[in-house]
């Protein structure tokens, strides 16, 4: 059982990254990714819809029929985003200025219907909000990426405006990188969004081949050493 | 979901029919106790920011009174309505605060004037725009001081001729690369001062306060003037 979740983490994080392999939710991903807080904070609003709707789906999945499956899905998933940002805005409301624009933006991230479709209607309870949250981290994870990385080329700086997304304590880790830096406009933009997305994927697979080669080559010596102790 | 022994009424479309309908029923009330829980929050936020929003145009010391209180509204030179917020000192008008729109190179700019009962602009800050990133967007006070230069500027100490940019042969700077976005602000704070000049008497004469319209009354109101 605890391989089952240490798959589940592997697959949300790196293996199955909403992101970095399926290429979901670049909706909202190029859209917020200008800055690494942005990203963070959209991140952590995905990740709690995830949860939320790994929930109630693995919960409903005895009563839903395949037929209705997708409609009730997509309603779920609404109300549970509307009732994010309602409560956002009322009771979290310097952060909801920084991310309201971005909230709604959360339904249209085919991940967590993908998510609720492939996973929590097939699953327990459990297995599916830890399967979101790992799905959730990993987005989180890849949109900080981007984000920092973007920030960085685009405006030389690293988690500007973290105070007003997680507190005063924040300002220690704002950081100017490049003072007096003109900006590269490119980068800021949609358009910079996909290109670093792409050098991202590019480096992720890169990675990938390397451990695969190295574990081909691990497994080769292993069958050398087997042969060699038989003969 | 797939079980093999699926019961045969879970292949019935009334059951489907009142499987969707339960859920919509579901989503409708959750929705709306979420709306009723939340409203009234959200309207306190909202007010806390456009007060907020109007404190920058409009320094706190200029006025005694609720801002909020008994906006006035009049129509504008095209016949949109236009909401003014006062700032009374004493029993005199002696600050306003209005929205004004300017054409950017990518659609409106939202912007929020202050102005003093002579007519002088005491604060101009950007609302809402959708200018380029890093060009346009130095309108911003964020990203750069120009927007104070309309501090203290009139009809009379700035002429026809000089509400321009610099490029159309005017008083205000340009930014490098965006041109386009500078003169739709400069243009919009002199519509809005045209404006105040146009409506100056409507917009001078102090509101009648009364009980019924103060909506948060922590803030102590002055003398009413009607029996």
């Amino acid at each position: 059982m605890s391989n089952d979740y240490k798959r589940l983490a592997k697959d949300g994080i790196w293996d199955n990254n909403i992101v970095f392999a399926q290429a979901l939710g670049l909706c909202p991903l190029l859209a917020v990714t200008g800055t690494a807080t942005n990203g963070l904070g959209m991140g952590l609003a995905t990740t709690v819809v995830l949860v939320a709707s790994g929930l109630f789906i693995s919960l409903l999945r005895g009563i839903i029929t395949p037929q209705v499956r997708i409609p009730v899905f997509v309603l779920i998933i609404a109300v549970l985003v509307t009732l994010v940002d309602m409560s956002m805005n009322a009771w979290v409301h310097d952060l909801h200025k920084v991310l309201g624009l971005f909230i709604p933006l959360i339904v249209t991230n085919c991940a967590i219907l993908g998510r609720a479709e492939s996973f929590a209607s097939r699953n327990t309870v459990m297995a599916s909000m830890y399967d979101g949250l790992m799905m959730g981290v990993g987005f989180t994870l890849a949109l900080v990426v981007l984000g920092a990385t973007r920030e960085m080329l685009g405006s030389g700086t690293l988690f500007a405006n973290a105070e007003m997304l997680l507190g005063s304590w924040a300002k220690a880790i704002e950081l100017t990188l490049i003072p007096d830096y003109k900006g590269f406009l490119l980068i800021i933009l949609p358009p910079g969004g996909f290109l670093m997305l792409g050098f991202i994927m590019a480096g992720k697979r890169l990675i990938d081949r390397s451990l695969a080669e190295r574990q081909a080559r691990m497994a080769d010596d292993d069958a050398e050493l087997t042969l060699e102790s038989t003969s | 979901m797939s079980t093999p022994k699926e019961p045969a009424y879970r292949k019935r479309v009334g059951y489907q029919a009142v499987l969707l309908g339960g859920f919509s029923t579901l989503a409708t009330a959750l929705l709306v106790a979420g709306n009723l829980a939340t409203r009234e929050d959200i309207l306190a936020r909202q007010q806390e920011d456009l007060l907020s929003s109007l404190n920058q145009v409009v320094p706190a010391e200029t006025y005694d009174s609720d801002l909020l209180n008994q906006p006035l509204t009049l129509q504008d030179d095209k016949g949109h309505d236009l909401t003014v917020y006062r700032g009374l000192h004493g029993m005199k008008v002696n600050a306003l605060a209005y929205e004004i729109v300017g054409q950017g190179y990518a659609g409106d700019i939202r912007l929020i004037m202050g102005i003093n009962a002579d007519g002088e602009v005491l604060g101009v800050r950007v609302l809402a725009h959708a200018e380029t990133p890093g060009l346009g967007d130095k309108i911003e006070l964020a990203k750069d001081d120009w927007i104070l230069g309309f501090n203290n500027r009139s009809l009379t100490n700035t002429t026809e001729q000089q509400w321009h940019v610099k490029k159309d042969g005017g008083e205000f700077d340009q930014f490098s690369g965006a041109t386009i976005t500078p003169r739709g602000v400069v243009g919009a704070i002199h519509q809005g001062l045209k404006f105040f000049q146009a409506h100056r008497d409507e917009l001078l004469d102090p509101p009648t306060l009364t009980e019924t319209t103060v909506s948060h009354a922590d803030l102590p109101l002055p003398p009413k003037t009607q029996e």
